[in-house]
């Protein structure tokens, strides 16, 4: 079953010819691994290295696959990794019909049917008929589901979580965590989350990797 | 990838055109330009140049107006930052940066001009009550011998620009840890900010600093309006050389531009030299620890020299626009005894062609700067960092090298290729000068854009151009507008370039404006230099406006 899933295949990323990740795991479909830290450790430099976006002061080598196939020499745009960040990072300057719009795949042809998928999409997060709203005027917890939304209407292969659920309040975060990972259950996703809360880790229910912790 | 081009094309923009203008320079100021009869390389046109009547005078003229506009405008630069930095004040003058910094320098000449001149507005003002006159008095204020009027008008225009750079430069400094800091050991506002503020600012602003000198020590337009004419300024008499229909004349003139580039490189080594004079001294008062915590004077005198330049810039605009209707207009009336349009109907039929050549080629040149400066960023974001020193000094060469030492070479070029006076050519030079500042307005938003808003759509699916359409354009539309704005008014406020590349066949507002200085019809001036002022401004406009109404739905993206 190694196929399925992301498998991350003996990722190494130095900084200056110091290594701070090392890393081999599996992550089946609907699964977390959750990876935890110190801030400064490199969680957020394996994200980046798995999503294609790594900076080039990094040296990193390594391969991972999705559902067996080698994404690591594609471009970013072609790995298909939603990420959800720390923030919503709405794009302020489309409504949140837009945003989803943006994110839909362009294999969904017709006007009706990319709408309908974005109505279908924003009802899976309890915002039905927002379609037109500014994200400015939306609650922080409203961001949060519509960036959610929009990240899986892009039909992505896997997530990337870069600890997603710190800056919402208790009760938000809580529900926010149970939508995320009853989400990506739903459709199979395997996530990788990066995070410094133990209650993030226990929510995932997956395993866990420390990472940088010796110092 | 396409975005290789950026460095490439701005790296050749800047250096190529100075080098090549600078060697069409040399080669004649050697006697060599075959075109001319110039075959052997000799020294006859340095001897013809010492035979000059006062060109000693006209380039220690020169010199003196490069250290001295300089030293006056980074004075108060700094002492207005060092009171008022952080308060409220502060704040207003930075929202009139930007309609300060887009007059055109021959605008603001001529607003200076209109206000200090004896029949200008101020004497009419106190006349006849204060000082008696019935008619304008015969002093020398504009034109005078000293420079004085000319490193006046020079000042009012690079204060704007010093304390733009000032700005730029200060949010690494640190100022509100680094003032709460020196303020707890007990030093006063400036003392503070001098000791322990400025060695950090200084160095980052030293290259514009350098540019004022270069500017001020080498220019035509201004001193053309402002400046003394017996002798006038060195780069003034190089102009008339090198435009003088006996075409033998340009020997000389390209000897006297490598006269021209030993006066603004010895204003600058003398500059070197005053900075660790300066250095020196701040430090002895620093290590002594002279606290100087009464400086109210010096806080007082800041805001109010800082005050007085702008207003001589807005309240000589109003006269400038108020001469261009004026009717009859008697010394010493305040305002005009009657109005008419009659100043405007006459001229506007010869703007005609010259606002055409001043907004194809400010149109042009922003454009190409813009999209030249976005590539070379985004070439930054690929290779994962800013560029070196050494190539992020040569943004400023166009600025450090005095124009009239490489546009006389250039101009030559241009001749020689059968370009002159066409309008690529025109593009092409004034590209040369509007890409510094369309890069350096551009890299500090570009920066400050999340990239994260990036990856995020790259996670989506979307390739890079998709993302730069969809997503940064539109995020930073309205800085990369603004930059453009500033490029537009850098365009329309060129003399030099527009004169020597334009070769009197292309003409815009500024080089008619500049023309008309000598004639001396205030009607005529007042609608000139108005619509030098107005196109900068229609610019601003329009790079506010249409961001502001095409995200008007968006409240994030109103600023």
């Amino acid at each position: 079953m190694k196929d399925a899933g992301l498998f991350i295949d003996g990722v190494r990323i130095a900084l200056a010819g110091r290594e701070i990740v090392s890393l081999t795991r599996h992550v089946a479909p609907g699964a977390v691994l959750t990876v935890m830290g110190p801030s400064g450790a490199g969680k957020s430099t394996l994200l980046a290295f798995i999503g294609g976006f790594l900076d080039p002061v990094f040296s990193a080598s390594g391969r991972f696959f999705i559902d067996g196939q080698d994404i690591s020499a594609l471009p970013a745009e072609e790995r298909h990794m939603g990420i959800l960040f720390q923030d919503p990072l709405l794009f302020p300057h489309m409504s949140v019909g837009g945003n989803l719009l943006f994110a839909l795949p362009a294999a969904i042809r017709g006007r009706t049917a990319r709408k309908r998928q974005v109505e279908e999409a924003l009802q899976g997060v309890d915002l039905e008929g927002m379609e037109a709203r500014d994200p400015a005027t939306l609650s922080g917890g409203q961001k949060a589901r519509v960036a959610l939304a929009r990240v899986l209407a892009a039909h992505p292969r896997a997530l990337l979580l870069d600890e997603p659920f710190s800056k919402l309040d208790a009760a938000l975060r809580q529900q926010m965590r149970e939508l995320v990972f009853a989400k990506a259950r739903e459709r199979g996703l395997p996530v990788l989350l990066v995070t410094h809360d133990e209650a993030d880790a226990a929510a995932a229910g997956g395993d866990i990797v420390t990472i940088g912790g010796t110092e | 990838m396409l975005t290789r081009l950026g460095p490439v094309l701005a790296i050749g923009l800047l250096t190529l055109p100075v080098a090549f203008g600078l060697a069409g320079t040399v080669l004649p100021a050697f006697g060599y330009l075959p075109a001319l009869g110039g075959k052997h390389f000799s020294l006859d046109p340095f001897a013809v140049l010492a035979t000059e009547p006062a060109l000693f005078a006209s380039a220690g003229m020169s010199l003196v107006a490069g250290l001295g506009t300089a030293l006056v405008s980074l004075t108060v630069v700094m002492l207005f930052t060092a009171a008022w930095v952080g308060t409220p004040a502060f704040r207003r003058m930075e929202r009139l940066l930007s309609p300060l910094l887009s007059v055109p320098h021959a605008a603001a000449a001529f607003a200076l001009a209109f206000l200090i001149a004896p029949s200008g507005l101020v004497a009419r003002i106190v006349s006849p009550e204060l000082t008696g006159w019935q008619r304008p008095p015969d002093i020398l204020i504009v034109n005078d011998p000293m420079g004085l009027s000319m490193m006046a008008g020079l000042v009012v225009k690079e204060i704007p620009f010093l304390l733009l750079m000032t700005l730029a430069a200060l949010p690494q400094a640190r100022p509100v840890r680094t003032r709460a800091l020196v303020a707890s050991m007990g030093y006063g506002r400036v003392a503070g900010f001098v000791f322990g503020l400025w060695p950090v600012i200084y160095p980052q602003i030293r290259l514009p600093v350098f540019a004022v000198i270069a500017f001020a020590s080498s220019v035509v337009d201004v001193a053309a309006i402002l400046g003394p004419t017996a002798p006038a300024p060195l780069a003034v008499r190089l102009v008339g050389w090198m435009s003088d229909p006996d075409l033998s004349m340009r020997f000389l003139a390209s000897a006297g531009a490598l006269l021209q580039l030993v006066v603004t490189a010895l204003a600058i080594a003398i500059w070197i030299g005053l900075e660790k004079a300066a250095t020196g001294l701040r430090d002895r008062f620093a290590f002594a620890g002279v606290r100087l915590r009464c400086d109210g004077m010096v806080r007082a005198g800041a805001l109010a020299m800082m005050l007085t330049s702008a207003a001589i810039i807005f309240a000589g605009l109003a006269a400038l626009a108020l001469w261009s209707v004026a009717g009859l207009w008697p010394f010493p009336d305040a305002m005009p005894a009657s109005y008419s349009l009659r100043t405007w109907m006459r001229a506007l039929p010869q703007l005609r062609d010259p606002m055409l050549t001043t907004l194809a080629a400010a149109f042009a040149s922003s454009a190409v700067a813009v999209v030249i400066a976005i590539l070379c960023l985004a070439h930054e974001d690929r290779m994962g960092h800013a560029p070196g020193r050494w190539a992020f000094s040569l943004i400023y060469l166009p600025l450090l090298v005095p124009q009239v030492a490489f546009l006389f070479g250039l101009q030559l070029l241009f001749v020689l290729a059968g370009v002159e006076a066409t309008m690529p050519a025109l593009m092409l030079a004034h590209l040369v000068f509007v890409l510094p500042y369309a890069y350096l307005g551009l890299k500090d938003p570009w920066r400050a854009f999340d990239r994260r808003y990036d990856q995020l759509a790259a996670g989506l699916g979307k390739r890079a151009w998709l993302r730069f359409l969809h997503i940064r354009l539109p995020m930073l539309a309205r800085p990369i507008l603004a930059v453009m704005a500033v490029g537009f008014a850098v365009s329309v406020g060129l003399y030099l370039p527009t004169v020597l590349i334009g070769a009197g066949r292309l003409t815009t507002v500024t080089t008619e404006a500049v023309a008309l200085a000598s004639g001396g019809n205030r009607r005529v001036i007042g609608v000139y230099a108005f619509m030098q002022m107005f196109l900068p401004v229609l610019g601003f406009a329009v790079a506010t406006l249409v961001p502001a109404l095409i995200f008007r739905r968006f409240r994030d993206m109103q600023y």
